[in-house]
């Protein structure tokens, strides 16, 4: 019974992980419509950013803002030269311009800042944590509940950007409705590039965490296709839905590694690991034919 | 002034309802065929037929089984290159399994089996649209490709899923040259096309078209959306399915799983994006473009670099030519959101009153 409440625990801090890559996703669907397909580029770009200036001799702190100050040019050149261009298209056409967009990080990063894996050392040890070893048998790893407490932190500092300051009401009134927002003179454009720059920073901080667990590697433009099951269970719009998608995915998604394989090999010869790949995907898409908006989506009227 | 239909009258109803009314494309395809049938066999070299040639005419087939679903039917798929590889393995298993099989026939049930499996991951598109649907398409593509590599049954236990596929022979007739490969591949991919045409000016055609539209409006005027969706699904992946049985046994004789990849549904959506979304006449642009940049890049950007002294080793090269793939997809959905296809229908509506401005 432990050995399970371990997968368990591990599954729901690792889906924290998947959480706040979602989270990227999240903030751009809800301020512009669009769904960034290139949010795992940028975990990707923000994270080679901050090991690139390490490299070249900046300490911890700087190479973080320094990273954020690439994001954030980022974010306004994207909303310069894409997004401005291209308002008034469709969502779909939008969607592909991201792909295309993540094409171009992908060969812009490593060119900036060389593309050999690299690890990244944020001051956090992979290691279990001994009290809860001892009291209960359960190996947590003290790297997972820091990066779930960090995760938490960004979290209630979004909510709060959002709910109490100036900038964070515009951008709900954008979310809300564009042509709204126009007309009582919130700037469309600055909004757009504003929370290209706040997923920047999200990517940034999701970069760091999974950098520092896996290394500074082309593989961290993978985080997207994580996120992209916990998008669809937990809604495209919803902040507390990436949460609770991301715990629901990573939790469900290690318990089927540990427990489903072994029943289809008594059932059929061969080996059948690596189930993760595939197991969220349809685990979400089975939940949809249930609730097609996700746990927490907006439910979409059509008119004719 | 070369290109006006003046004069030309439509006095039946079959005159009228040919594919193409104006006599001047009528004369430019049957050019465009006598190049594809005579000229090309008779003056391409054995690596267009082989590196050019074949896998543009596969993909070209692939893009169009995509804009059936996508551009006709307005359902977003990521899933394509997966349809692809349950068509290559389909084709292998019949070949390999049933003795005697045509390859004809085992390309058509490759075809009919990538359909029905398309059908059963067409069924969220009832629920769910839009990006849900886009994302659920992943499950196909990640799931398909697992399937391949863990159940050995279906690579007949080869080691990893790797297949080595058996030579193609229709009627005794061994296809091995590069030439009557190219051959057999233009004739099936024309077959295909041909009939994809057909199809999207019928009144199935109007249907998708409907729904993609807006799936609602449609349902209210008596199409039936579940039919609809599912039969789109299903065309498609037969037409993805055929491509991939085509890839597997025309252009690469070994395919493992793994090479049916995310990446490889990507480069077909970005096809019909920039041949045009929409458009048959789009897949091939889309699929020669496609393929044609990443080759042109890699010759001419080593010697840009020479010319500008600059230190480009292969890592860079290959960064830059990502750079430059995704800019070009960014750069043509702003410029020209319905992609070339529509460049060229620009063009015809000049040439139609040129030399005279307006």
């Amino acid at each position: 019974m432990s050995f399970f409440f371990e997968v368990l625990i591990g599954g729901l801090l690792a889906g924290i992980m998947y959480s706040l890559v979602a989270l990227g996703f999240v903030l751009i669907y809800k301020a512009s419509g669009v769904l960034n397909f290139a949010q795992g580029a940028m975990v990707y770009f923000a994270a080679l950013a901050v090991v690139g200036f390490m490299d070249k001799g900046a300490p911890l702190w700087l190479a973080l803002i320094l990273g954020f100050v690439v994001m954030t040019l980022f974010g306004i050149a994207t909303e310069k030269f894409v997004l401005r261009k291209m308002v008034n298209q469709p969502p779909i056409a939008l969607f592909m311009a991201t792909i295309g967009l993540s094409f171009f990080i992908e060969g812009l990063a490593p060119m900036l800042f060389g593309n050999d894996v690299r690890p990244l050392d944020i001051g956090l040890v992979d290691e279990p944590i001994p009290a809860i070893l001892d009291a209960f048998n359960i190996v947590v790893s003290r790297f997972d509940l820091a990066a779930a407490g960090i995760a938490a932190l960004l979290v209630a500092v979004l909510a709060l950007f959002f709910q109490y300051t100036r900038v964070g009401r515009a951008l709900r009134a954008v979310a809300d409705d564009h042509q709204a927002a126009l007309s009582i003179g919130i700037p469309l454009q600055h909004i757009w590039a504003l929370v290209w720059t706040v997923a920047g920073f999200v990517a940034l901080v999701s970069g760091m965490l999974w950098g520092a667990r896996n290394g500074v590697q082309f593989a961290l433009t993978f985080t997207a296709l994580k996120a992209l099951p916990v998008l669809i269970l937990g809604g495209f719009t919803s902040v507390p839905g990436a949460i609770v998608g991301g715990l629901i995915i990573g939790a469900s998604e290690k318990l089927a590694e540990i427990y489903i394989p072994p029943v289809m090999q008594s059932m059929f010869e061969g080996n059948f690991g690596g189930i993760e790949g595939w197991f969220p995907y349809v685990m979400a898409l089975l939940f949809l034919l249930v609730r097609p908006e996700g746990l927490f989506g907006e439910k979409h009227i059509d008119r004719v | 002034m070369f290109y006006r239909e003046t004069g030309q009258f439509k006095t039946t109803y079959a005159a009228d309802q040919q594919i193409f009314p104006i006599r001047q494309d009528r004369i430019g395809i049957l050019l465009l065929l006598a190049v594809a049938f005579v000229g090309i066999p008779l003056f391409a070299s054995e690596y267009w037929f082989t590196a050019i040639l074949v896998p543009f005419l596969i993909f070209a087939l692939a893009a169009l089984g995509l804009n059936i679903l996508t551009g006709y039917a307005g359902q977003l798929s990521l899933g394509s290159a997966a349809f692809m590889a349950v068509g290559a393995y389909a084709a292998y298993n019949f070949q390999v399994r049933v003795e005697g099989m045509p390859v004809l026939v085992s390309f058509l049930l490759a075809g009919l089996t990538s359909a029905a499996v398309g059908i059963l991951f067409g069924l969220p598109s009832l629920r769910i649209k839009g990006f849900y649907l886009a994302v659920a398409t992943l499950a196909a593509q990640f799931f398909i490709v697992w399937c391949l590599t863990k159940f050995p049954y279906l690579s007949n236990d080869s080691s990893s899923g790797v297949i080595s596929v058996p030579g193609v022979t229709i009627l005794g007739f061994a296809f091995d040259t590069p030439r009557s490969n190219y051959l057999l591949v233009l004739s099936l991919v024309l077959l295909l096309a041909l009939a994809a045409k057909n199809l999207v000016r019928s009144s199935t055609g109007r249907a998708w078209m409907a729904v993609r539209d807006m799936d609602v409006a449609a349902e209210v005027i008596g199409i039936r959306l579940m039919h609809t969706k599912l039969l789109a699904f299903a065309v498609s992946s037969f037409y993805c399915g055929v491509a991939g049985a085509l890839y597997a046994f025309c252009y690469l004789g070994s395919v493992e799983p793994d090479g049916f990849s995310l990446d490889m549904s990507f480069k077909i959506l970005f096809m019909i994006i920039v041949g045009g979304v929409g458009s048959i006449l789009g897949s091939f642009l889309g699929a020669a473009f496609i393929l044609l940049l990443p080759i042109f890049l890699d010759i001419s950007l080593p010697a840009v670099a020479s010319l500008l002294h600059l230190p480009f080793d292969n890592a860079t090269v290959s960064h830059i030519q990502l750079m430059v793939f995704g800019a070009l997809i960014m750069f043509f959905l702003v410029v020209e959101p319905h992609g070339l296809a529509r460049l060229w229908q620009i063009a015809k509506e000049k040439l139609r009153l040129w030399p005279f401005p307006h």
